[in-house]
């Protein structure tokens, strides 16, 4: 994916470029919110990085303008203001995701292809009522789960949280994209309950097949990926 | 100076404003009370006057210029030292009868009367100058008539009248105007030492408070409520005074080991494993500090009381419920049962994520520290007050340790085998009391409670449906 970061923080910029490049995506980066604004308005990019506090036009401003202007390219906003306000003004302003400093870059990189992702296959999956990945089948209406034909029941949490992985199939979903998404938590509980969850998951869908799907990403989180297919970025 | 300041202030001018109506209608019913006062006294005298000469007729047709004489002889006799005055004159001027000497001069006016002044001797001999008013009739065609009214004294009790009344009205301008400036030295003066307390404030001395005069009045208001809420300024500039010094002492422990790590792996020799083992090392010293950093700024966000603006109808049984459902495959996983005794709805007005943090922490708390096989019970009772109860039946929190226990960073567990970074506590209390609720420690014999009890009055309506998650 084409990513541009406005950041003007020279080093954090660059260490953000450097490693979404190893990642495998074209990175351009702005030092400052109006070279920044201009580039959005002119490149063709899948993402946009933006820090709340910039010179020249601040980061609020800049998404405002360029929602003003037409412009629906996802908007992850970075800053050290972590207040649920400040959370809720950046998405207010036009934001789709909001991620407190400081942050694990896994935790950035997996939500970027998350905003990236929903830019390319828009609103189709919204009106979908059965999501199927590999031989895994959910009915959203019907509320039923089968694996190669065979019906898998789930607690209603679990339902929950099969139907986010297969939402975001083969993207990396970290804990607290889970417990966002999944029980509307926006703190992190002391001890790793999704661990739990997903082991608790694991053994319904894959205990019995011989391909495990839910895989667990090293230092990020966790994916459904059927892992005969080919490597987890390559087709981004 | 200060009279300038006095005549400035708002008291002094309402005072003056209410001086000038008073004074301008006392003013009107003091006229009106000496002009009917003086209307009247002359009424009577000429209706004295017409009365007399009534009688005097009378006596003159009946017993003809003789038995005028006469009643005017006797009438004066009787009224030598009183108001009435008789003279009684023939066509050459000679006196007759009368207790007057001289047939007074002067111009007669509209209705017939005169004004003159005579003389007459006092008790003592001395001569007194009288003033008075007559009218003068021909009595058959040759003698001449006068009869009237001695009105000096009356014309005293008028002057005497006017008098009182320029002193009242003077008295009551000046007590006024004294009041005025007495009331606006007084309303200056407790102002002044309300501002000069406010001043001394905000150069700094927050512990300075507004003295009150103990009269219970509108002042002693206005300080009390200031001093309260600089008693709330205060309580908050010591609480983020305590914060920064706390994050600062907290997170200089562990920047300390981390720096000593690192430095320690650069004085040596680094092969590419040696290097990548320090790395991760130093990885997860950080990850711990975030996670230290974040509970700290949390509680520091609870603790100072600014989300106010976010509160909202929280059902606690159904931030309970999803916490429970969040920990049970954890308690299941450790063989601990956790059990669900909810009251529903039992509604507070709060902030729901951080009411599910608080709550989620407690569980947290209660399925690390219980025993494989224990037994872990979330509770909310609707109240009032309503209450959230986590019971378990571990090893407990003994009572002298309990105050402890709230504590940053404090960690009972001797050697720190339990992960945590003891701020659960911390932040359970601070979230209750940015609810106005308060954090109990108690024993379950055995096992702990730990309990958020609300105020009664927290209770809050029914909640709309909660938001759903977004996929």
């Amino acid at each position: 994916m084409r990513v541009l970061v406005i950041e003007d923080d020279r080093e954090a910029a660059s260490y953000m470029a450097k490693g979404l490049r190893e990642a495998g995506h074209v990175v351009d980066v702005a030092h400052d919110g109006r070279d920044g604004l201009l580039m959005a308005q002119t490149g063709d990019y899948d993402v946009l990085v933006v820090d709340r506090l910039l010179p020249g036009l601040d980061g609020l401003a800049l998404v405002q303008t360029l929602r003003a202007t037409g412009n629906t390219t996802p908007v992850l906003f970075l800053s050290a203001l972590g207040q649920v306000d400040d959370r809720v003004k950046g998405l207010r302003a036009g934001g789709d995701d909001y991620l407190v400093k400081p942050y694990a870059f896994a935790e950035l990189l997996a939500r970027l292809e998350v905003l990236a992702r929903r830019r390319m296959a828009p609103a189709a999956e919204a009106r979908e009522t059965v999501l199927r990945y590999a031989d895994l089948e959910m009915d959203l209406l019907t509320r039923k789960v089968t694996r190669a034909g065979r019906t898998i029941e789930l607690q209603p949490r679990e339902f929950k949280l099969l139907e986010v992985l297969m939402r975001h199939a083969e993207q990396v979903m970290t804990r607290t994209m889970l417990l966002e998404k999944v029980w509307d938590y926006r703190f992190d509980p002391q001890t790793n309950v999704i661990d739990v969850h997903i082991s608790r998951l694991r053994q319904k869908i894959d205990r019995g097949f011989e391909v495990p799907l839910i895989q667990t990403i090293r230092g990020a989180g966790y994916s459904l990926r059927d892992p005969r297919k080919t490597s987890p970025h390559g087709d981004l | 100076m200060i009279l300038g300041r006095l005549l400035r202030t708002a008291t002094f001018r309402l005072t003056l404003a209410y001086l000038g109506v008073f004074g301008i209608s006392a003013l009107a019913l003091l006229a009106f009370v000496y002009e009917s006062a003086v209307g009247f006294m002359e009424r009577q005298t000429r209706e004295t006057i017409a009365a007399e000469i009534t009688g005097l007729e009378e006596q003159f047709r009946q017993r003809g210029i003789r038995g005028l004489t006469e009643v005017i002889r006797r009438r004066a006799e009787a009224a030598r030292d009183r108001a009435s005055l008789y003279l009684l004159i023939d066509a050459d001027g000679r006196w007759i009868a009368g207790n007057l000497d001289r047939w007074p001069q002067g111009e007669e006016n509209e209705d017939g009367t005169i004004r003159f002044t005579f003389e007459r001797r006092g008790r003592d001999g001395e001569v007194l100058r009288r003033e008075a008013l007559a009218r003068r009739f021909l009595v058959a065609g040759r003698w001449r008539l006068l009869v009237g009214r001695d009105v000096s004294d009356r014309i005293g009790v008028q002057h005497m009248l006017a008098n009182a009344i320029m002193l009242g009205g003077g008295l009551i301008l000046v007590i006024g105007v004294l009041g005025g400036f007495a009331l606006s030295r007084w309303t200056l003066a407790r102002l002044e030492g309300i501002n000069r307390a406010t001043e001394r404030i905000m150069a700094g001395d927050l512990s300075r408070r507004i003295r009150t005069e103990g009269s219970d009045d509108e002042f002693d208001e206005l300080a009390r409520n200031l001093n309260a809420m600089l008693d709330r300024i205060e309580e908050l500039v010591r609480a983020m005074r305590e914060v920064t010094d706390n994050v600062a002492h907290d997170l200089r422990t562990p920047l300390t080991r981390l720096h000593a790590r690192i430095e320690l792996a650069l004085m040596g020799e680094l092969d590419v494993g040696k290097a990548r083992e320090v790395l991760e090392e130093a990885m997860r010293d950080i990850e711990g500090l975030i996670a230290t950093f974040d509970a700290l700024l949390a509680i520091a966000r609870a603790e100072s009381g600014t989300l106010e603006a976010e509160l909202e109808p929280v059902d606690l049984a159904a931030v309970a419920a999803d916490v429970a459902e969040l920990y049970e495959p954890l308690a299941e996983e450790r063989a601990i049962r956790l059990v669900q005794s909810l009251e529903s709805p039992a509604c507070v007005s709060g902030h729901r994520q951080l009411l599910a943090q608080a709550v989620a922490n407690l569980v947290d708390n209660a399925v690390k520290y219980t025993p494989e096989g224990g037994r872990v019970e979330l509770r909310v009772r609707r109240g009032p007050p309503p209450v959230v109860e986590v019971v378990d039946n571990g090893p407990g929190i003994p009572p002298d340790q309990r105050e402890r226990a709230r504590k940053r960073f404090v960690r009972l567990d001797p050697d720190r085998s339990t992960p945590g970074n003891g701020l659960g506590l911390s932040l359970v209390e601070a979230v209750a009391h940015l609810h106005g609720a308060e954090l109990e420690l108690d024993d379950a014999a055995p096992g702990l409670i730990a309990r958020i009890r609300f105020p009664a009055r927290a209770a809050a309506p029914v909640p709309a449906a909660p938001e759903p998650a977004a996929g």
